[in-house]
């Protein structure tokens, strides 16, 4: 039964970071209807922001993800600006294929900058809890307290603040949203920049368990592209649900099946989905 | 002058061209360059059949390629094949696992169809990654044999292997030609158009969409048997997704949908990167921002903003032409 337990904090821990990641993907597509490839380096620029701040700055582990959330909004806004904005009105393939390019610049960018090797971001909280059998480093903790703490505060800014409520106003339509004065730029800015910022948050929640280099994002957004298809591209309860379903299917899967091929259980569970049900498990039709 | 460029004289000047090379260079290592180059070059013709003439972009590409260079891999090495039977079993293989595949993707559209290809790129290279009994993991297959002579014509030397790229490049070239201009083409250039506009022509979407796909891959799948018997060396970096956004960007500099331009691209841009060797690890620096510069500002390509200039003077020509 502890091993059962084990798994469940795994399994929120993993879900919990995906979520974040894919909420920010979800976003952005629900808004500009636009795959984000490069979300994986804002995540990854996200972790090396907070991991020079912590190492060469000395700041502290709440500043550093603080900064890393800033850097990344204004990098992901800038980005909209230059990138995505030209090509708001240009078919499907165009905006994927730019935003390929904003991938490979940003990853190539950090390599010039911090080079290629993997690096070890630093914790404060390194203490172990024992919870009735179950051994939970306090950085797991920490990350499904914060990640959970954060999917409520977006859920608060989305639905309570006017700024939140202009995302959902215009990723539910398009003219109705200029029609009653929302800035169609000013919200995909916007939403980018909450994207960024979710990404910068999750990356340093998460790389204090793992390593920072400058090909981290790679896995995490693909498995948030098919946590995203699961859950309904645009939709922002599908990404929590998605994120939580793909963490539990890999620490279970894990453990019961195979450690070795954890990292293909999400996408063979995409694919045979996809496979029974072409538009999704919480969507009717796309 | 520049009009005759375009039909079978342009084709015979670079078919010329391309024959002579290894006279004018006589260096060994620009002979290596240009085979890759024309390795590529195979693959990126493919992946310009599925995306540029069908619309549907494809992120498994370099997935597939994988597959026909590790099938010869493992048939060589493991199993003792000679070289010519792995390379048709390569083209089988991929085929073979195209199928299902593109039959379970093809069912997505748009956005969907790249996402869920970007997953199975992902587990294709995973799958090579993780499965050591079958691929040698992250190991990688080493000691594959060049191809055995044909004839009296051996393939061990820098030129052999050169002259051996380009007549299947040539083919694969001259295949594609016939494909693009034939009622099959039109077919595939329909459904790029759009869906329901193909439908409503009576066209049976997802056979066509799947013949696209699966010829698509062949071309990946035999490059890659190529790659095997080229550089002789096999790891699971192949099927990393990065392969695929080289093959875009040749496919996007030279023009989407146009025979010539992922031709010029996919030889052009690797040669540029020679030049620019000491970028080598940071190309993308530069690259990645001339992707985006020209997905905004020249979306046709250099090729096909160059057709669209001459189709346009050619119109305002006929007009001037034509008495008030």
């Amino acid at each position: 039964m502890e091993i059962f337990f084990q798994q469940v904090l795994n399994g929120l821990t993993l879900g919990g970071i995906y979520s974040l990641v894919a909420l920010g993907l979800t976003l952005v597509y629900g808004i500009l209807h636009v795959p984000n490839f490069a979300h994986g380096a804002f995540y990854m620029v996200g972790a090396f922001i907070a991991y020079t701040l912590m190492t060469q700055w000395g700041v502290n582990y709440w500043l550093a993800m603080l900064g890393a959330g800033v850097v990344v909004a204004v990098l992901a806004a800038v980005a909209e600006r230059l990138v995505f904005h030209p090509l708001r009105n240009a078919s499907g393939l165009h905006p994927m294929i730019a935003a390929i390019g904003l991938l490979l610049f940003l990853e190539a960018g950090v390599q010039v900058i911090w080079g290629p090797d993997f690096l070890r971001m630093p914790t404060p909280y390194t203490g172990i809890f024992d919870i009735g059998g179950v051994t939970a480093p306090a950085q797991r903790l920490l990350i499904i307290a914060a990640a959970f703490t954060l999917m409520l505060a977006l859920h608060l800014f989305l639905t309570r603040t006017v700024m939140g409520s202009t995302i959902i106003a215009m990723a539910q339509n398009r003219e109705g949203a200029s029609l009653v004065g929302i800035d169609a730029n000013r919200v995909a800015m916007l939403t980018f920049a909450v994207s960024g910022v979710l990404a910068a948050f999750a990356a340093t929640l998460y790389a204090p368990i793992n390593l920072v280099y400058p090909a981290m994002g790679h896995l995490v957004i693909t498995k948030a592209f098919v946590i995203i298809i699961l859950g309904g591209m645009g939709s922002v309860p599908g990404a929590i649900l998605g994120g939580l379903i793909i963490g539990f299917a890999e620490s279970f899967g894990a453990f019961y099946v195979s450690d070795h091929y954890k990292d293909i259980i999400a996408f063979v569970a995409l694919v045979v989905i996809l496979s029974f049900r072409p538009q999704g498990i919480f969507k009717g039709a796309h | 002058m520049m009009n005759r460029l375009h039909g079978p004289l342009g084709w015979a000047l670079l078919l010329l061209a391309g024959l002579v090379f290894p006279f004018v260079t006589g260096n060994d290592y620009h002979l290596t360059v240009m085979s890759t180059a024309y390795l590529f070059a195979i693959a990126t013709l493919g992946l310009n059949l599925i995306v540029g003439y069908t619309g549907q972009f494809n992120l498994a590409h370099a997935g597939f390629m994988a597959i026909g260079a590790y099938t010869v891999g493992i048939l060589t090495v493991d199993h003792g094949y000679s070289y010519w039977l792995s390379f048709f079993m390569a083209g089988a293989v991929t085929v073979a696992v195209g199928l299902p595949l593109g039959w379970v993707s093809l069912r997505l559209k748009g956005h969907y169809f790249s996402i869920f290809t970007l997953c199975v790129g992902y587990i294709i290279y995973l799958v090579i990654e993780k499965w050591d009994d079958l691929t040698h993991g992250p190991v990688g297959i080493i000691g594959i044999p060049a191809p055995e002579p044909i004839g009296d014509f051996g393939f061990e030397t820098p030129r052999a292997q050169y002259y051996l790229m380009f007549f299947f490049l040539v083919l694969g070239v001259w295949v594609m030609r016939r494909i693009a201009n034939s009622l099959l083409g039109r077919t595939f250039m329909a459904i790029r158009n759009g869906d329901e506009l193909a439908e409503a022509l009576g066209i049976n979407l997802m056979r066509n969409k799947l013949t696209a796909f699966l010829i698509s891959v062949l071309y990946a799948g035999w490059a890659g048997a190529l790659y095997a018997g080229f550089v002789r060396f096999l790891g699971p970096d192949l099927a990393g997704v990065h392969h695929t956004f080289d093959m875009t960007m040749y496919m996007l500099v030279g023009g989407l949908g146009t025979l010539i331009g992922p031709l010029l691209g996919s030889i052009s841009v690797p040669w540029l990167t020679q030049y620019l060797q000491f970028l080598q690890e940071y190309r993308f620096v530069i690259f990645g921002p001339i992707l985006i510069l020209l997905v905004i500002y020249l979306p046709h390509g250099v090729v096909g903003t160059w057709l669209g200039w001459r189709a346009r003077q050619a119109a305002a020509a006929r007009a001037q032409a034509k008495p008030e």
